[in-house]
């Protein structure tokens, strides 16, 4: 592990966490992303933006292998990221991962979704899992829930338990995939306060795939714009909002702030 | 109008039942009451003909044969002994993990406390009254042992594995040793339709799993064998099974291999019933979303571990009403070993009716096997309910 991270840090040539360098990746003839660079430095927030179908939810779930990229680099931490099983297990234990539709574990409850990783896989005694599990639930407010099962929570709940749960791992990175597009409005504020929470306060790395403008005005280092399997535009907040310089980005843009 | 208000007269309540739902008007009350003295008709007919001119006592004289086939009655307390262990491991259960295992003790007690009224009326013998009087009171007294928690789990999950081949070893015995064999050839009645049953279901159910998982296998030799497997065996009726169990198969095999007639047909049957529950859990298996495996994956959960803690504890509780609906047909479909020249329950029956005593008595031997094949399915049927309820199954 330790000459590939070496190998890995020389090839980067950057002080990057996340480091992709011309991403492709096919679904069938599909040709979902079309060489994707992109940095990610420890600390930073990244939001990706863009219309459905561009390639943003595709491209964030090949930082931690949910897919497969057939073309290009994906180095995580100096691991670079290839069939080799250990190094998928390695990035994927320093990557918190929270969905658009919660993906928590409908017969554990909360506390159970959140303890289930370290148990199994860092193999912590129950007692000491679920002093960590209580933890997390209190950090993202609901400690009193932690001993229902997900059906009983409201979607806001929900998703506070899933990046609870993807925190146990005790994370480098976390990856947010439209953490919020499956809530009712009135539960929106409540997910996007605990993310900034980590963004802030925890100095946690994220990539945000998001249409909260406001979120990513206020938290964001970053903002990627994605079109047809590109990367069109980036740039501070600031600059994508006031003075977009891409033609597709002005459009996306005005739509989507009315 | 801040106070709930409550519901208007005459819309809740038994009164109002009977009105909405049997005499919503005047040709569905005149149905009501047609069906219902047709009922009464029928109920007192059978119940005349139970009470006053059934003749049980052809039940009662061969109760013995009903229960345990030949086997020799003066070792029937070796069965009694191997009863007692699932009697005070289920009580245990029920009182350690309660919930589902209380069904499960309350039948086995309700059955076997059934059995000791039959033997009452019989000539058995007082001594069988007793024990199965016995082993359904034990149920209630390591119930409340199991309570107090004085059983570890993992000793009682232990007990649990090693049971059944423990209750198979007491009664089938060893020759040359005290406990002398006895020979399956002399099993029958209840007692070898409820280990056929229970064989079939205790070793098709894990067979069956992995045979379903073996179909989704990425490995393409592993899944195209357990495809094949699936196939082949749903392709084949299962009597045809018993036959190439009972027949065929001996004539490949060794001679010094050679399995006795009932371990042929309990392979026969477990081999069938696998192929059908390997179905029923694929079907739980694509129920589940892909969404839960990219969630383990994320966590950095391995393939086996995500298999045996989020996908498989969620199709295993999907598929629970076809799984007990399979075992239920199984339990049935062991009176097809009568083909294959074993007594089980229903060949008994029809054995006990050759013997010129019991002329003219076909109608009480039946209804009596039904009886007690309803009374089986019926415990099946609501333990699955039971366990259902515990579980949660479609309400999370």
């Amino acid at each position: 592990m330790d000459r590939l991270e070496t190998d890995a840090a020389e090839t980067a040539g950057s002080d990057g966490i996340i480091i992709a360098r011309d991403v492709h990746k096919w679904f069938g003839q599909l040709h979902v992303l079309r060489g994707i660079d992109l940095t990610v430095t420890t600390g930073e927030v990244v939001v990706i933006f863009g219309a459905s179908g561009s390639g943003k939810s595709t491209f964030i779930r090949t930082i931690n292998r949910l897919e497969e990229h057939q073309r290009g680099q994906i180095i995580v931490d100096g691991i670079e990221l290839t069939n080799d099983i250990r190094n998928i297990a390695a990035v994927r234990s320093e990557i918190g991962m929270v969905f658009q539709s919660f993906n928590l574990f409908p017969h554990l409850t909360a506390l159970q979704n959140i303890t289930l990783a370290p148990r199994k896989v860092r193999g912590y005694p129950k007692a000491d899992a679920d002093a960590v599990g209580m933890k997390l639930l209190e950090r993202v407010g609901i400690p009193e829930q932690a001993h229902k099962y997900p059906a009983q929570l409201s979607g806001g709940q929900q998703q506070r338990v899933a990046i609870a749960r993807a925190l146990a791992m005790n994370p480098k990175i976390m990856l947010f995939d439209e953490p919020t597009s499956a809530l009712d409005p009135e539960m929106i504020s409540e997910v996007l306060d605990v993310m900034k929470g980590l963004a802030g306060e925890a100095g946690m790395t994220m990539i945000c795939v998001t249409h909260e403008m406001g979120f990513a005005r206020a938290v964001a280092n970053r903002m990627v714009f994605f079109d047809h399997g590109q990367i069109v535009e980036q740039g501070p907040p600031s600059q994508i909002f006031e003075a977009p310089t891409h033609e597709r980005t002005k459009q996306f843009l005005s739509q989507i702030l009315h | 109008m801040d106070e709930a208000l409550a519901p208007p007269k005459g819309t809740i309540g038994p009164v109002a039942w009977l009105r909405g739902n049997l005499f919503s008007g005047p040709v569905n009350g005149l149905v009501t009451l047609m069906l219902s003295a047709a009922l009464v008709w029928v109920a007192l007919q059978v119940g005349g003909w139970a009470v006053s001119e059934a003749r049980w006592n052809v039940v009662t004289d061969n109760l013995r044969v009903f229960l345990i086939g030949r086997y020799p009655g003066d070792l029937a307390w070796r069965i009694w002994l191997s009863l007692a262990i699932p009697s005070v491991l289920a009580g245990l259960s029920a009182g350690a993990y309660g919930r589902t295992t209380r069904m499960l003790a309350v039948t086995l007690s309700a059955v076997q406390a059934l059995i000791a009224v039959l033997i009452a009326t019989s000539p058995i013998g007082i001594l069988g009254v007793l024990a199965y009087s016995a082993n359904a009171a034990a149920v209630w007294v390591a119930f409340v042992i199991g309570l107090r928690g004085l059983i570890p789990r993992r000793v009682l999950t232990a007990a649990w594995l090693v049971s059944l081949p423990t209750c198979f070893i007491l009664i089938a015995g060893f020759t040359g040793t005290p406990l002398a064999s006895v020979g399956t050839n002399d099993w029958g009645g209840l007692l070898l339709t409820v280990l056929l049953a229970t064989v079939g279901i205790v070793l098709s159910f894990p067979l069956g799993v992995l045979l379903a998982l073996g179909r989704r296998s990425t490995l393409p030799v592993v899944r195209i064998l357990s495809t094949g497997y699936i196939e082949l065996i749903r392709g084949v009726p299962l009597v045809t099974i018993l036959f190439m169990a009972d027949l065929i198969l001996p004539l490949f095999l060794p001679a010094e291999w050679r399995l006795d007639r009932v371990a042929r047909a309990m392979g026969g049957i477990t081999l069938f019933s696998a192929a059908y529950v390997a179905e029923n859990v694929r079907g739980g298996l694509q129920s589940i979303p892909t969404g839960q495996v990219e969630a383990a994956q994320a966590l950095g959960l391995t393939g086996v571990q995500t298999n045996i803690s989020i996908v498989l504890p969620q199709a295993l509780r999907a598929v629970i009403p076809a799984n007990v609906g399979l075992f239920i047909s199984l339990l049935k479909d062991t009176t097809l070993v009568s083909i294959i020249g074993l007594l089980e329950l229903l060949s008994v029956g029809r054995a006990v009716l050759a013997q010129p005593d019991s002329l003219g008595a076909r109608m009480e031997v039946y209804v009596f096997v039904a009886a007690v094949f309803f009374v089986l399915c019926y415990a099946m049927s609501q333990a699955s309910y039971r366990v259902e309820r515990a579980l949660g199954v479609g309400t999370r």
